[in-house]
């Protein structure tokens, strides 16, 4: 038994099942990474790569909606810092897209926390409010500042370039947010499994109770909505060369509602859920082209049918668990190996140590 | 004598109403606390007051000598005050060595890039942890329940859960709102065993219990509240006798 399986006893429930499952991951990995290889169709890739875009904005927005449960409706607005800084830097300042990163981040962070520090605090429907406030300050100051370029916005950015790579094809940036969803995604799965991911859920089910566990709600508040803009700027700072012109209205409350829709839709708190709800957010209204004017309302329709077949999301927090076991049951017995066996002295009690 | 806990002149008010007035109370190192009292006497309140739900209107709150009135509750509970709730606070949507683990969460001290990276010592503290919160749950008998869902369990196992997420935090005095409330006979003989061998432990219990059969079988101390004053505290025997207490539980004579 490896030490992995020892760090995630639920993972220690060796059936076939799991292993199909695994199977299924890396198919699913490969499949993806190999994309640009089965088409050449540039339009498929550049629905693919937005696809990306949005998984990594909702793997950001996860942390915040989906592990500590705060309803956040300005998302975008971490979204507009990172493409915002990243655009001037690159363009007036001649910074590369790489190094732009990194203020990028250090000025989402500080929004996150002059944001986050008085208003985490409130709960549910307030917090709702003021983010939205917040998403529609940072698109009012992008339409407004001369520095962002006003309405039309900053255009022209240049390619991304990684050493002496320059990435500038749709393949290209695919690529590049393929190992930005791979790298989040794990980022996100790492917090899960740690006191942090732990605190969190706590805080979404049971504020109260969770500071009976020592846990320091308001901090671990902020560290979600931190971690959130985190990850929505480092998206934003490679969306501006990606698209090689932004503006305001990209980063509007609909972009917002549309990050949100990707983590409900997928299942709250839900790596894999976040991961599919964005491809459905993003790919839907393009399969539904042929409906042209009608696009909307059967992208509408389409996601009112999904969330009254699967309330709680296409892949739900534990959702494989259920399916296993379920899986098992028909086939024969479980055989779930407690942890207590695996770890050996494990199964002394407290009572005996003291 | 060291009190652990200990209350001085503590009042609490809601507008007008005085939910508790000068309760001066001291709770002995190694002690098993019943507070008992009728509804609405104001033993949550009291509760909440110890450990950093509500703020007193008045009074202070000593633990282990030093004052703690008024503070977060999570601090509270950081010092090694945990407590368990009436109505049984679990986190349904997470398993139940989860919410074991969630118990645990101060001494998961792996710093960021630890975690990040899955370094060596998160390795070794997630571990020993897992370790810990399986023993705990062993103590309590859930440790078959490991991996299911909190919500999905019924009352008195989540009862115990409760008991187990407070015990891997290493406290020094626990709190349980009516641990035997609305359970089985049979949980109920479960239960008190639990709570027998967590004193056993050294580990200092405080408990508001409606029971008084079981009160009378574990306690070593009994303070009896009263519409937020005390009206007897003392040896279970001597409390069970005592006319004050007869009274309120019982309704006054008719003259």
């Amino acid at each position: 038994m490896s030490t992995e399986n020892l760090l995630r006893p639920d993972r220690i429930n060796v059936s076939a099942f799991h292993v199909v499952r695994k199977g299924l991951v890396v198919a699913f990995v490969v499949a993806a990474a190999f994309l640009p290889q089965m088409t050449q169709n540039q339009y498929y890739l550049g629905v693919a790569f937005q696809a990306e875009m949005l998984m990594c904005l909702a793997l950001g927005l996860n942390i915040v909606v989906g592990y500590a449960g705060m309803l956040d409706l300005g998302f975008a607005a971490f979204f507009a810092i990172g493409a915002y800084t990243t655009g001037i830097l690159s363009t007036k300042e001649h910074w590369s897209i790489l190094a732009s990163i990194a203020p990028g981040v250090v000025v989402a962070v500080i929004s996150a926390l002059i944001i986050g520090f008085p208003t985490l605090r409130l709960r549910s429907d307030y917090l709702a409010v003021v983010t939205l406030g917040f998403g529609e300050i940072i698109q009012a100051i992008a339409i407004n500042l001369n520095q962002t370029g006003g309405p039309t916005g900053i255009y022209a950015i240049p390619a991304l370039t990684i050493g002496s790579v320059v990435v500038a094809s749709n393949t290209g940036y695919y690529y590049v947010f393929f190992v930005l969803v791979v790298v989040f995604a794990l980022f996100s799965s790492r917090l899960r499994s740690s006191r942090f991911g732990r605190a969190w859920l706590c805080i979404r089910e049971d504020e109260d109770a969770a500071k009976a566990m020592g846990i320091n709600t308001n901090h671990y508040k902020l560290y979600a909505y931190v971690f959130g803009a985190l990850l929505g700027s480092i998206t934003g700072s490679l969306y501006a060369p990606a698209l090689t012109a932004i503006s305001p209205a990209s980063f509007g409350f609909s972009e917002s509602l549309l990050i949100v829709m990707a983590v409900a839709i997928g299942g709250l708190g839900s790596i894999w859920g976040v991961i599919f709800g964005a491809a459905v957010v993003e790919i839907f209204p393009e399969v539904f082209r042929s409906f042209a004017q009608a696009r909307l309302l059967v992208f509408g329709v389409a996601l009112v049918i999904l969330m009254v077949l699967r309330p709680r999301g296409l892949f739900p927090e534990r959702a494989f668990r259920g399916l296993g076991a379920r899986i098992q049951s028909r086939f024969g017995p479980t055989h779930v190996t407690s942890p207590l066996q695996v770890a050996g002295d494990a199964g002394k009690s407290p009572l005996d140590e003291s | 004598m060291t009190a652990t806990l200990e209350t001085d002149h503590l009042a609490l008010q809601f507008g007008g109403v005085n939910a508790l007035s000068d309760v001066s109370i001291q709770i002995a190192e190694n002690s098993l606390h019943a507070i008992i009292g009728p509804n609405g006497a104001g033993k949550t309140s009291f509760f909440n007051c110890l450990t950093g739900y509500y703020r007193p209107t008045s009074g202070a709150v000593r633990f282990q000598g030093s004052e703690i009135t008024g503070l977060d509750a999570a601090k509270v509970a950081a010092l090694g005050v945990r407590r368990t709730f009436q109505n049984i606070r679990v986190f349904p949507k997470m398993s139940v060595l989860e919410n074991v683990l969630a118990g645990g969460h101060l001494r998961a001290t792996s710093n960021l890039v630890s975690i990040v990276f899955a370094g060596p010592g998160f390795r070794r503290q997630e571990r020993l942890l897992h370790d810990e919160a399986m023993a705990s749950l062993e103590f309590v008998g859930l440790a078959d329940q490991w991996n299911n869902l909190a919500g999905d369990l019924p009352y008195g196992m989540r009862k115990r859960m409760e008991l187990a997420r407070v015990l891997i935090a290493e406290p020094v005095v626990v709190l349980l709102d009516e641990p035997a409330a609305g359970v089985s006979s049979v949980e109920r003989e479960e239960l008190s065993q639990v709570i027998q061998r967590i004193h056993d432990r050294g580990t200092c219990v405080v408990m508001i219990e409606h029971d008084v059969d079981l009160v009378m079988e574990i306690a070593t101390d009994v303070t009896v509240l009263d519409n937020g004053r005390i009206i007897a505290s003392g040896l279970p025997q001597d409390v069970r006798v005592n006319p004050d207490v007869i009274r309120a539980y019982m309704g006054r004579e008719r003259k």
